[in-house]
């Protein structure tokens, strides 16, 4: 190995592929055969954070950024002036082992630049996966990117050997890319997307009756959108983001504040913030829809087509909801329980549980983790009347930003807990 | 004589099983249960010295296990890793309650013995994680991945298990430098062992000499990682401590000087 060499690609393909926030090697099951290498486990390791607090637990680099390209938000982009550089197949197969022997990775995350065309690109990409399990036995996490456009062939043995794959949309609305990135094809998203998806749901119904059906990408497909570069509403996004969780069994969608890169006029400028506080809520907003039993519209409609940044997307729901409350938490559906500000899925899990034994009351709730200084407003429990009485919702609101002004201010990360 | 006792033992989980087998079995009333090495602070207690006994190990333990369940069980054995002053006397309290109640008791937090024995788990569960994620071993020139941890609770026992699946083609060895035991993994099992290090193994050229000539390029290519993939308009360093504590930074190499 040139190690000057690679050091230098590393340092260039690197961060050109930070910008792609899913690092997640979760949700797969390997198991070490017959003396390989490594395993995952199904619950992932962060083996290091970097400064952003941001988990490091895949190598995340590109192929290369040579890219015929010129897509507006991206600094690969063919006419941007920057250093390029290209691995080749085995450097990061090296690499890939080195890394993950000392014990700092749990595997791959390999994208790349659209280099001559779709199908080179996306071959080169299977072709590095395709050694690490066949020729060094490695059975890693292994997340590869779909290439836009790339053929159902492709796609159907990407997955034999990846545990996850990802098209990244990007852009939230089909507009929206027409004006950032012309040269490309919705469509040409779309189609290794379902081709994936099919595959997955052909994997799942011959395991059934064959066991030794080979793997398909079992972790399953994920997406990215860019939040704040093209103009588009929260609405736009989650309405969008809604229809690839129903339309591709997306395992996850992730939202990525549009970090300034470049002086193009039709995306904010170099220096404008980050939207973190705006991804959070967007986060929030998608747990809501995943797990909370909302539907999207109830979030986000024509009346209310952005989310409230002062408090989280379920609050805001309550309080323009407040016919829908208080609910006795004593006797409630679960359903309904879910809906209350302040009390998250533990929280209503343990609700249940324990209500069973005796009525609940404040201490309880306190002792169980509910956020009181947001539920009260919304619950009746034992020994406890009503605390709205006859508050407005912006005197609700004023109250709660009060009670809990420095932690909404500060706490920026979607990474932590959500509710 | 009914005067409390100090039960002395040979520090293992054995010896500890063996001490809750004597306490039950000659009706002791025991205010102390010591591990060699610790000073014994109340000089009223009489002690009795414990020798460890596999067969009473055994009896007391599968008696625990029909009450326990396996949570309770993995709580009391990460909490004797914990080498927490007194836990001793926390595992035999929860033992004797157990046998009391002949129930599972792993919910029981208004005992206080079962809370701590919970919390103390939990504490030590969370150093496993840590481990398995914060080990970043060194490739010496034997052709062996070495690392070193200094773990706050002995969890090199709880982490055999990851490491033995995970690297099951490549020799290595863990050494918890505070407890000076080490695992060495031969490719079939692992196994205890303790090293004699020079004193000058903090030296560069005591370093080139053992590691492989590769080991530092490959640190420096993760150190290069690292610092490529950060995105500056994001940092919060805030969130950053609190998920990589600073007691832990000494062993990540991304986060130190290299050494030469
Ligand atoms: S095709 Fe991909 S890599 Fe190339 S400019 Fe567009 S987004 Fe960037």
């Amino acid at each position: 190995m040139r190690f000057d060499r690679i050091e230098e690609k590393l340092e260039i393909l690197a961060d050109a592929a930070k910008y792609d926030v899913s690092c997640s090697s979760s949700g797969s099951k390997r198991s070490n055969k017959n003396k390989g290498l490594g395993n995952s486990d199904g619950m992932g390791i962060c083996h290091s954070y970097t400064p952003d607090g941001r988990c490091v637990s895949l190598l995340k680099i590109l192929l290369t950024n040579h890219c015929i390209f010129d897509c507006a938000y991206c600094v690969t982009r063919r006419s941007n002036d920057i250093k390029r550089a290209a691995f080749k197949v085995q450097e990061v197969v090296d690499l890939t082992i080195n890394f993950y022997r000392r014990n700092y990775i749990e595997g791959l995350f390999l994208s790349s630049g659209i280099f001559k065309n779709a199908d080179f690109t996306m071959e080169r990409l299977i072709q590095v996966a395709k050694k690490l399990r066949l020729e060094e036995n490695f059975n890693g996490y292994i997340h590869l990117k779909s290439i836009p456009g790339a053929s159902d062939e492709l796609m159907r043995e990407a997955g034999l050997y990846a545990d996850r794959l990802s098209v990244n949309i990007e852009i939230p609305t089909v507009s929206g890319l027409k004006k950032l990135a012309p040269e490309k094809d919705h469509s040409d998203f779309i189609k290794p997307m379902k081709k994936v998806k099919n595959e997955i749901i052909q994997y799942n119904s011959e395991k059934k009756l064959i066991k030794s059906t080979p793997k398909y990408a079992p972790a399953g497909q994920s997406t990215q959108m860019i939040v704040g570069a093209s103009g588009e509403s929260d609405r736009e996004i989650m309405l969008s983001a809604n229809y690839y969780y129903k339309n591709y069994n997306m395992k996850r969608v992730y939202y990525s504040g549009y970090v300034p890169i470049s002086n193009d006029p039709r995306l904010p400028s170099l220096g404008s913030q980050v939207p973190m506080l705006r991804e959070n809520r967007l986060y929030q907003t998608d747990w809501l829809m995943r797990f909370y039993g909302f539907d999207v519209n109830e979030l986000l409609n024509q009346q209310f087509p952005n989310l409230d940044v002062e408090v989280d997307p379920k609050l805001s729901w309550a309080l323009r909801n407040q016919h829908q409350f208080p609910v006795d938490v004593n006797s409630a559906e679960k359903e309904m329980l879910l809906r209350i500000p302040g009390v998250g899925l533990k929280s209503v899990h343990k609700i249940l549980q324990a209500r069973k034994f005796r009525k609940l009351n404040y201490d309880h709730l306190k002792a169980i983790g509910v956020a009181l200084n947001r539920a009260r407003y919304f619950i009746i429990c034992d020994g406890r009347g009503w605390e709205k009485q006859d508050l407005s919702a912006s005197r609700i609101k004023s109250l709660i930003l009060r009670n809990s002004a420095g932690k909404f201010r500060k706490e920026y990360s979607s990474q932590l807990s959500l509710f | 004589m009914n005067s409390p006792k100090c039960l002395l033992y040979d520090g293992t989980f054995k010896g500890l099983l063996t001490c809750i087998f004597v306490a039950f079995d000659e009706k002791l009333e025991v205010n102390n249960i010591l591990a060699p090495g610790i000073h014994k602070t109340d000089i009223f207690a009489e002690n009795i010295e414990v020798i460890t006994d596999e067969t009473k190990a055994k009896r007391v333990w599968h008696g625990f296990q029909k009450f326990a369940n396996h949570r309770s069980q993995n709580a009391v054995y990460y909490a004797y890793l914990s080498e927490l002053p007194k836990i001793e006397l926390d595992i035999l309290r929860y033992f004797q309650h157990t046998f009391k109640s002949k129930a599972n008791i792993h919910g029981d937090f208004t005992n206080k013995h079962v809370l701590k024995i919970a919390q103390t788990a939990k504490k030590v569960g969370r150093e496993k994680h840590r481990m398995e994620a914060f080990v970043r071993f060194q490739l010496t020139k034997d052709k062996i991945y070495f690392a070193n941890i200094e773990p706050d609770f002995n969890v090199l026992p709880l982490i055999e298990k990851h490491f033995t699946s995970r690297y099951s083609d490549q020799q290595w060895i863990i050494y918890d430098l505070k407890r000076k035991f080490g695992l060495y993994y031969d490719l079939q099992k692992a196994q205890i062992i303790q090293i004699n290090f020079s004193k000058n193994l903090s030296l560069s050229e005591e370093k080139t000499r053992i590691f492989d000539t590769s080991e530092i390029e490959f640190q420096k290519l993760w150190k290069k990682y690292f610092e490529a993939t950060t995105i500056e308009s994001r940092i919060n360093t805030r969130l950053h401590i609190q998920h990589v504590p600073k007691r832990y930074w000494r062993y990540l190499s991304e986060k130190n000087p290299l050494h030469k």
